[in-house]
C-alpha cells in the first residue's frame, strides 16, 4: 500500500485520532471522582490551616478521612452573603467555594460569597472568608479567619496555581502567612485590609501591612489586590456584623436574624 | 522478531543506550535540549525530581508506541503523528498525578504540559524511535529522561539548599546561622531565579568537560 497517498493518511489521522480521544476520556472519566475529591479536600484542609487546624493531614494514613473528620468536628456552620450584606437561603456554600472564580466573574453586585464559621475545642468562634485573586502567572487564592471582632486577623492561608517555586510560590510559606496574624483590616469604621510593603521590615509596627516576598513583587501586589478587593465585597456585610457587636441591644431589635445566629453559636 | 535477531534484554548495546546519557551524550549538558525547563522547575528538589520521573516516562513510553507503529507511520505526517502520541502522555501523566498525587501535581502546575514541548522527547523519537525497535527505543527514551533527570535533580539541589536553606522543604541550614538570629549567613535569592539556573547548567557543563576531554569541540 502507498503510505504517502492522501487516502492513507486522511484514514491513518483519522483512527488515530480516534484511539486517542477514547483513550483520554476514558482516563478523564475514570479519574475525575477522584479528581474533584481531591479539590474538596484540599478546599476542607485549607479552610482548617487556616484557623491552625488539620495540620496533621499530611501525615494522616488516611489524608481523606481524617481532613473529613476534622473539618465536620471545628467548621460548624457555614453560609453565604452577598454584597450588599444579607444572608442568601439556600446556596451550599462549599458549592460556592468551589467555583468561587465564576462567583468573582460576575458584576459586584450579583456575587454570593461563602462564609464559614469555625470554633476551635475551647469554643472560640473564627469567621473564615474565602478571597480570589491574580497573581503573576495565574490565580492565587486563600483563606482568611477573622476573630469574632470581624478585625482582628487570627489566620491566613495563601495558595497558587502557577505562582514561580521559590518567589511568588512562597505566599504559601508560614513566614510569610505569619506575619497576617494579629494584622488589623479596619482603621477605625473604614475598611482598609492589608498592605504588603516592600523591604524586609518595611512594615514593622504598621498593624495593617505585612513584609512583600523579594523577588515575588508582582505575586506579592497581588495578595495586596486580592485582599482588599475581596474584603471589600465582604464589607457590607462585616459593617452590619461589627455594628451589631457594638450595639447588641439596637440590632437585636431591627435585625433579628443575624444576632440570632451568632447567639447561638456563641452558647 | 525473529529467532536470529534475538538479543538479550540487556546487551551491551542496550546498556550503552541507557547510560550513555549520563555522561557522554548528555540531553541537558552535551545536546543542550530541554534547557528551558531545566532553569523552570528546579529552584526546589520536590518538583525537579517528579518533572524527572514525569518526563523519563512520556519519553520512554512515547519512544516506545512510535517505535511499535514506525512502520505503518506516513512519512508526511509524522511529526503531527509524533506529537499526537506526546501530548495524550503527558494529558495521561498530569490526570494520573492530580488524582493520585494532588500536591505534587500542584506544584509543577503548568510545567507538566510542558513536557509536550521538551526538545528532548522530539528530538529522541526523530533520532531513534523511527528507526529502531521498541525495547530498544524505550530503553533509549528512559536513558535520556534519566539523564535530563540527573541534571534536574543537581540543579534542584544546589539551588533549593543555597538559595533556599532548604531541601526536600526540610530546613537543612541551622536557623542559628541566619543572620537575622545573629549569625553570619544569609540565603543567596539569585540562586531561586532562572538565570542563575542557566550560570549553574554552565558549570556543570564546564566540570564535565574538564573530565571528560573528548567532548571539547575542537
Amino acid at each position: 500500500m502507498n503510505k504517502n497517498s492522501n487516502t492513507y493518511i486522511i484514514g491513518y489521522s483519522a483512527v488515530m485520532v480516534i484511539v486517542v480521544a477514547a483513550v483520554l476520556s476514558f482516563a478523564s472519566l475514570s479519574l475525575q471522582s477522584r479528581q474533584n475529591d481531591n479539590v474538596r479536600i484540599e478546599k476542607m484542609n485549607d479552610i482548617l490551616r487556616s484557623i491552625g487546624e488539620g495540620e496533621g493531614a499530611d501525615s494522616a494514613p488516611d489524608k481523606a478521612k481524617y481532613v473529613k473528620e476534622e473539618y465536620d468536628k471545628y467548621i460548624v456552620e457555614s453560609y453565604a452573603v452577598n454584597t450588599k450584606g444579607e444572608k442568601v437561603e439556600g446556596v451550599d456554600a462549599f458549592n460556592l467555594l468551589i467555583n468561587l472564580k465564576a462567583e468573582y466573574d460576575k458584576p459586584e453586585a450579583d456575587r454570593v460569597l461563602p462564609v464559614f464559621v469555625s470554633r476551635s475545642d475551647e469554643g472560640v468562634i473564627h469567621y473564615i472568608l474565602p478571597v480570589w485573586g491574580a497573581g503573576l502567572w495565574g490565580p492565587i487564592w486563600g483563606y482568611i479567619a477573622l476573630d469574632v471582632d470581624w478585625n482582628t486577623i487570627y489566620g491566613v492561608v495563601f495558595d497558587h496555581k502557577s505562582e514561580t517555586p521559590g518567589l511568588g510560590a512562597e505566599i504559601t510559606m508560614a513566614e510569610f502567612r505569619d506575619q497576617f496574624k494579629e494584622k488589623k483590616i479596619y482603621e477605625e469604621s473604614s475598611m482598609v485590609a492589608i498592605s504588603v510593603l516592600k523591604g524586609v521590615g518595611a512594615s514593622a509596627g504598621n498593624i495593617h501591612a505585612v513584609d512583600a516576598i523579594s523577588g515575588g513583587t508582582i505575586t506579592s501586589r497581588g495578595v495586596e489586590t486580592m485582599l482588599k478587593d475581596c474584603l471589600t465585597d465582604y464589607s457590607a456585610y462585616m459593617n452590619k456584623e461589627r455594628a451589631a457587636l457594638s450595639a447588641p441591644v439596637a440590632a437585636q431589635t431591627d435585625e433579628s436574624e443575624i444576632p440570632a445566629d451568632s447567639l447561638t453559636i456563641n452558647k | 522478531m525473529s529467532e536470529k535477531e534475538k538479543e538479550p534484554m540487556f546487551s551491551a548495546k542496550i546498556w550503552k543506550l541507557l547510560t550513555s546519557p549520563f555522561n557522554q551524550n548528555n540531553p541537558i549538558t552535551v545536546q543542550i535540549l530541554g534547557i528551558c525547563s531545566a532553569l523552570a522547575v528546579t529552584a526546589k528538589l520536590k518538583p525537579a525530581f517528579v518533572m524527572a520521573l514525569s518526563v523519563t516516562i512520556v519519553t520512554a513510553c512515547s519512544s516506545f508506541i512510535i517505535s511499535l507503529i514506525r512502520k505503518s507511520i506516513p512519512s508526511r505526517i509524522r511529526i503531527i503523528v509524533q506529537l499526537v502520541v506526546v501530548a495524550a502522555l503527558v494529558i495521561l501523566v498530569d490526570q494520573v498525578l492530580k488524582a493520585f498525587v494532588y500536591d505534587v501535581s500542584k506544584q509543577l502546575s503548568v510545567f507538566v504540559g510542558l513536557i509536550i514541548t521538551n526538545c528532548i522527547i522530539m528530538g529522541r523519537i526523530e533520532a531513534f524511535a523511527l528507526g529502531n525497535k521498541p525495547w530498544a527505543s524505550f530503553v533509549d527514551g528512559a536513558g535520556n529522561g534519566l539523564g535530563y533527570g540527573m541534571i534536574l535533580i543537581i540543579l534542584g539541589f544546589f539551588r533549593e539548599l543555597l538559595g533556599a536553606g532548604t531541601l526536600w522543604g526540610y530546613q537543612v541550614i541551622p536557623d542559628s546561622w541566619y543572620v537575622a538570629n545573629g549569625g553570619f549567613y544569609s540565603n543567596n535569592g539569585l540562586m531561586l531565579l532562572p538565570p542563575m539556573a542557566l550560570i549553574c547548567v554552565g558549570i556543570i557543563i564546564w566540570i564535565q568537560r574538564s573530565r571528560n576531554k573528548s567532548l571539547i569541540e575542537k
